[in-house]
């Protein structure tokens, strides 16, 4: 037996001694790795809380590089755009007061607002608007380089108006400048960890992938905006831990909601739920230069082969529109109703293939959770009513991660999806023209861009309905691209928050939510 | 207390350590660059044109070859300068920083807690082999290994935080708030790591004693007339550390470097998260900074691990350190 | 006279505790259940029976799952998917992991170093991220996933299995071994593998727990078992909104879990209770 050595009463003490070291350091981290920022406007209860999906660690505030909903939002809070989008999907002016066209809707002059001043003291003038649009032009590495792509020239016509000439015309050009990602910032400015703008709050804390802090930012031009004292925006992208958010009653407003959450929520009488149709849609898009997508009739027997009333009512619990293979959603003024529609019919689908030359199809549908919510989901139920009409579809279901970058538009089938837009030729241009970035099917129809152009530019109510009716029709009847259903966007909160409408676009009411609710005690 | 011999074999381990360290940053960066796609075609998304895509890509210094750019990574490291995260502009630093101390504190309260409650449970175990708080135990863990991890986090959420209101859902620390307040957010992860890692430490523990009750010292000091407890806690345990303190390094290693299930369902902004974030944006840069700081934390904790493992047994250190001289 | 403390009773017969028996059958139905899922199931896997989580009812025992697929039908093909790929997973790790754990524990020297050292840096990455990257590169096929996830949790065994070894090693009898001049394979096979055998069968039991979640967190991350193929741990991820409606169906998969690895373990148990006899009391089987 070993002598009995001082040792046992070393090890307890280091042990100890380690013990307590431990527990004072982390203390002092705990209190440490959280700045002390202490914000009176976050200790009052003028305090509005989102909870969204939509950001990441890679957000920056730049407008240039606006993907998601968490960074659309905080731009929102901070700047200004050219020109908003009510609550009916009509044009309202914002930092651009009034606007006229020439007759071919080529050469535009719009007045800028006066009397609207920066966070930083200066006033807004035609330098900031031009150099805040030129961001996304010319030599740019801007993600909304299409946005503005038809735009020849953006100059100051006097001191308090711009003119802009197009390229092609466009009757809609101030909708179209509403896009998100035209927010004005003052001329020069490129500190974006900071950013200023014109808007009701300024930015207090940013802390990217988790949360956003701001604050109001003193007197507001825009007459009955910017009611609560601060915003705080908690990003959670996990979607149950929303809804719990929501529930336990730690934020006052959640977007990205699914069907079925929004049924439980319904009951709960200390909550509302908000649904707007904003034209947003999922696709199944098949890749129109790949084999054997090529040949229009497999694309249509794929677009019959699919029960799209099954998949609304599963995956989106009746929160959606049956859609019809074009993306222009029947809310639209310009939707065309007398489309022929794609009913799930399998003998046509069959029929389809077997002028095609088959009498059955394999293919793999890669998916991924990633496009929307239920989009594994969608497909397993297209896979299902797929196999009545001899078609095989193999559902592959690929990483969240790096979806966008190895199967979005790679992939000869797949699953994918698309926000609503502001203008018909917003979306048109955004995916189905032959110049388009974003061409989810790679469809390339010289006669459908034509067309899509001239409908653009053409002024005449009745003949513009005509000529985006053919270019519905040219989709749905032509394109890659299968478009079961328009999917609502729905977002939930407490019955505290009051002003708050449906969206016409994206959610949240176009994401301009901050400045627009407020909130009763 | 260390004899020289002990003290070589410590540097010995301290160098591989590092060693490894720089395997495992080329790993991971030679790993990350295998994944199809790039920082370029995940920043761009859906607006990635040809031309965007090899503008961003120029800019970022991707065009170089993968080797030469891990060079320049070493060599800046070795200067102190982690660089700058790909897919933000921001210095990595600043990135990681405040999301690893937030991963240090949640590892560091859960194995505070866990760690000892789990040896101490098994010790117990052992000692009431077979007896009701035994079984009752073994039911526990059996519930708690057989729950992932996010259903626990669910069904801890939905007892405490909605039905009863207790605790917030959210592990969201927020300028402003007291340490009280600051501990009440992250009650209810701390509580979920525990019962995950609970398990294995407190059945390993109760095995690993048990296995040695059948050693002829045991029968000995039992014909001693000594008690239950006491045989196990004298003879029995120090002989039988090594397989319980491998398993306690294993489960403090996860608790730093894998609780992203549990970081997602709480919303705690941990650097398991940005690192599961970081591969996806292919953002080499932090990658590489969050895989060497996870490695390095791992590769202390076994050192650690293994020099307690030698202190604890005195049989097991002669025989390793017979090896040294 | 017996010596105090020492206990050899159970609840039931010395050697065949009831628990035992229950642990033992639930396995070997679940199991049974699953192997035969193709013969016994009332639908076909992928099959839609009904609406979005409806309540147990003739048609459907369990009640529908959140796509409107027969929940007993998936909890059976559920259990056989990821029974047998756990499985081999599990065999594959312990194999790995005890053969070479055990081997450096009772080696040492530099085998020794070199191996742990080649587990010290494929444990320092984050077994998430190592998974995600291989699955990434390589594919989500069921043998990438076996062998992926059996190599990824084979170091973990090592490490146990060699500080297991390592403890038994340093052992009088061992020493007494050696100096006998017994060959090392005659160490391993008759000296240290039995007497490390409880430590190392509970970190069997336990390991394959482990590899069941394992393939539900990659679930989360949207890696593992491919749709509309049925896997307990996805399918628990899947139903769980249906907690807040009150409705029971992600518990349904989540207690064929609960089940299996509660059998596990239990059959464990009384193989470590077996073991912790004093020498010279074998096992009757």
């Amino acid at each position: 037996m070993p002598a009995r050595s001082p040792a046992p009463v070393h090890r307890r003490d280091v042990l100890a001694g380690l013990g307590g070291a431990a527990a004072l350091a982390g203390l002092g981290l705990f209190n440490a790795s959280c700045a002390v920022d202490d914000d009176p406007a976050l200790k009052s209860g003028n305090l509005l809380r989102l909870g969204m999906a939509g950001g990441s660690s890679a957000d920056s505030l730049d407008p240039r590089t606006y993907l998601d909903w968490v960074p659309i939002n905080i731009g929102y809070q901070i700047m200004n755009g050219l020109v908003e989008v009510d609550g009916a999907g009509n044009a309202v002016p914002e930092l651009f007061e009034s606007w006229e066209s020439s007759a071919d809707a080529r050469e535009w002059v719009f007045r800028i607002r006066g009397g609207v001043v920066f966070h930083n003291g200066k006033p807004l003038g035609v330098d900031d608007i031009l150099y805040s649009i030129n961001l996304h032009r010319g030599d740019t590495t801007s993600v909304a380089k299409g946005v503005v792509a038809n735009i020849v020239d953006v100059k100051r016509l006097d001191a308090n108006r711009v003119k802009i000439l197009l390229a092609g015309g466009d009757a809609d050009l101030p909708t179209t400048l509403s896009d998100y990602h035209l927010l004005v910032v003052p001329a020069g400015f490129d500190d974006w960890s900071h950013p200023i703008g014109t808007g009701g709050y300024r930015l207090d804390r940013f802390e990217p992938g988790v949360r956003s802090i701001t604050t109001k930012a003193g007197d507001y031009w825009k007459a009955g905006a910017a009611h609560v004292d601060a915003i705080e925006l908690l990003v959670i992208n996990d979607a149950m831990a929303r809804t719990n958010a929501l529930i336990g009653g730690q934020v006052d407003i959640i977007n990205r909601i699914d069907g079925r959450t929004a049924d439980l929520l319904r009951r709960n009488k200390r909550l509302k739920v908000i649904r707007s149709q904003t034209g947003q849609h999922a696709i199944f898009a098949t890749n129109c230069t790949a084999d054997p997508y090529e040949n229009n009739e497999i694309r249509l027997a794929l677009k019959y082969a699919i029960d799209r009333e099954r998949i609304v009512k599963t995956v989106l619990n009746g929160y959606g529109t049956v859609g019809n293979d074009q993306p222009i959603s029947p809310r639209s003024p310009y939707f065309d109703a007398d489309l022929p529609v794609h009913r799930y019919d399998p003998d046509q689908a069959r029929y389809h293939l077997r002028r095609a030359g088959r009498d059955a199809l394999a293919a793999e549908l890669k998916v991924s959770d990633a496009a929307f919510s239920g989009a594994v989901d969608a497909a397993v139920l297209f896979q299902s009513a797929a196999a009545a009409a001899g078609i095989t579809l193999a559902v592959k279901r690929e990483p969240i991660d790096g979806y966008w970058s190895n199967v979005w538009i790679k992939a000869p089938f797949y699953v994918s999806y698309s926000d609503g837009r502001a203008t018909l030729d917003a979306a048109f241009s955004k995916a189905y023209k032959s110049s388009s970035a974003a061409n989810d099917t790679s469809w390339r129809n010289p006669e459908f861009d034509a067309l899509a152009n001239v409908a653009r530019g053409m002024q005449d109510p009745r003949r513009r309905r005509e000529l985006y009716g053919e270019c519905q029709r040219m989709i749905s009847a032509d394109g890659g691209a299968i478009i079961p259903m328009f999917i609502d966007h729905i977002e939930a909160g407490s019955t505290h928050v009051q002003g708050w409408t449906p969206s016409a676009l994206f959610d949240l009411m176009g994401q301009r939510i901050g400045e627009k609710v407020w909130l009763q005690s | 207390m260390k004899a020289p011999a002990l003290r070589r074999l410590l540097v010995r381990r301290l160098l591989f350590g590092l060693l490894s360290l720089l395997v495992v940053s080329a790993l991971l960066f030679f790993a990350t660059n295998l994944l199809p796609g790039d920082v370029a075609t995940a920043l761009l998304g859906q607006q990635a044109t040809p031309e965007s895509l090899l503008r961003l890509r120029l800019e970022l210094g991707l065009d170089q070859p993968a080797w030469l750019r891990y060079v320049h990574w070493f060599i800046r490291l070795l200067h102190g300068d982690f660089g700058t995260s790909l897919a933000s502009g921001r210095s990595v630093v600043s990135e990681l920083l405040p999301r690893l101390g937030n991963t240090l504190i949640l590892a560091a309260v859960a194995g505070a807690i866990a760690v000892p409650l789990s040896v101490g449970l098994g010790l117990i175990s052992a000692m009431r082999e077979g007896g009701l708080v035994d079984r009752a135990l073994s039911l526990l863990c059996v519930l708690t290994i057989s729950t992932p991890e996010f259903l626990l986090g669910y069904v801890l959420i939905g007892a405490f935080a909605i039905e009863l209101g207790w605790l917030p859902s959210l592990a969201v620390i927020s300028p402003g708030m007291t340490l009280l307040e600051r501990a009440a957010a992250i009650t209810l992860p701390v509580c979920t790591l525990v019962l995950v890692v609970m398990a294995h430490m407190l059945r390993m523990t109760r095995a690993s004693v048990l296995s040695v009750m059948a050693a002829p010292y045991v029968e000995m000091a039992y014909l001693k007339g000594l008690r239950r407890s006491t045989v196990i806690l004298r003879h029995a345990l120090p002989n039988s550390a090594a397989p319980i303190i491998a398993v306690v390094t294993l489960n403090l290693g996860y608790l730093v470097v894998g609780v992203v299930v549990v970081e997602v369902v709480f919303v705690y902004p941990g650097a398991g998260q940005l690192l599961v974030d970081a591969v996806a944006k292919r953002d080499l840069p932090l990658v590489q900074a969050c895989g060497l700081i996870f490695a390095a934390i791992y590769i202390a904790l076994n050192v650690t691990a293994d020099m307690l493992a030698l202190w604890a047994s005195p049989r097991l250190r002669h025989e390793t350190l017979r090896h040294e001289t | 006279m017996k010596p105090r403390g020492m206990r050899t009773d159970t609840a039931g017969s010395p050697r065949r505790p009831w628990s035992l028996y229950i642990g033992a059958g639930g396995v070997i139905l679940l199991v049974g259940s699953a192997l035969l899922a193709p013969w016994i199931a009332p639908y076909a896997e992928g099959q839609f029976v009904g609406g979005v989580w409806d309540l147990p009812s003739a048609a459907s025992w369990l009640g529908t799952d959140n796509d409107g697929r027969d929940m007993l039908t998936r909890v059976l093909f559920g259990t056989r998917t990821t029974v047998s790929i756990a499985l081999l997973a599990t065999v594959l790790a312990l194999a790995v992991g005890i053969g070479f754990g055990v081997v450096a524990g009772a080696v040492g020297g530099w085998l020794d170093e070199l191996l742990s050292r080649c587990v010290d840096i494929l444990l320092a990455i984050p077994v998430l991220i190592s998974a995600l990257i291989v699955l990434s590169v390589l594919g989500t096929s069921t043998p990438v996933l076996i062998g992926t996830i059996g190599l990824l949790e084979a170091t973990r065994v090592y490490v146990v299995a060699r500080a297991v070894a390592r403890s038994v090693n340093v052992q009088p009898f061992v020493q007494v071994a050696r100096l006998r001049g017994e060959a090392l394979p005659w160490i391993i096979g008759r000296e240290l593998l039995p007497n490390a055998a409880g430590p190392l069968i509970a970190e069997g039991g336990l390991r394959f727990c482990f590899i069941f979640l394992f393939i539900a967190s990659l679930s989360f991350l949207g890696l593992g078992i491919q749709p509309p193929t049925a896997d307990l741990g996805s399918m628990v991820r899947e139903n769980a909104q249906a907690i807040n409606f009150g409705l029971m169906a992600p518990l349904y998969p989540a207690a064929a879990i609960a089940l299996l690895t509660a059998g596990i373990n239990l059959v464990v148990d009384w193989l470590l209770a077996a073991q912790s006899r004093p020498h010279g009391h074998g096992i009757e089987l």
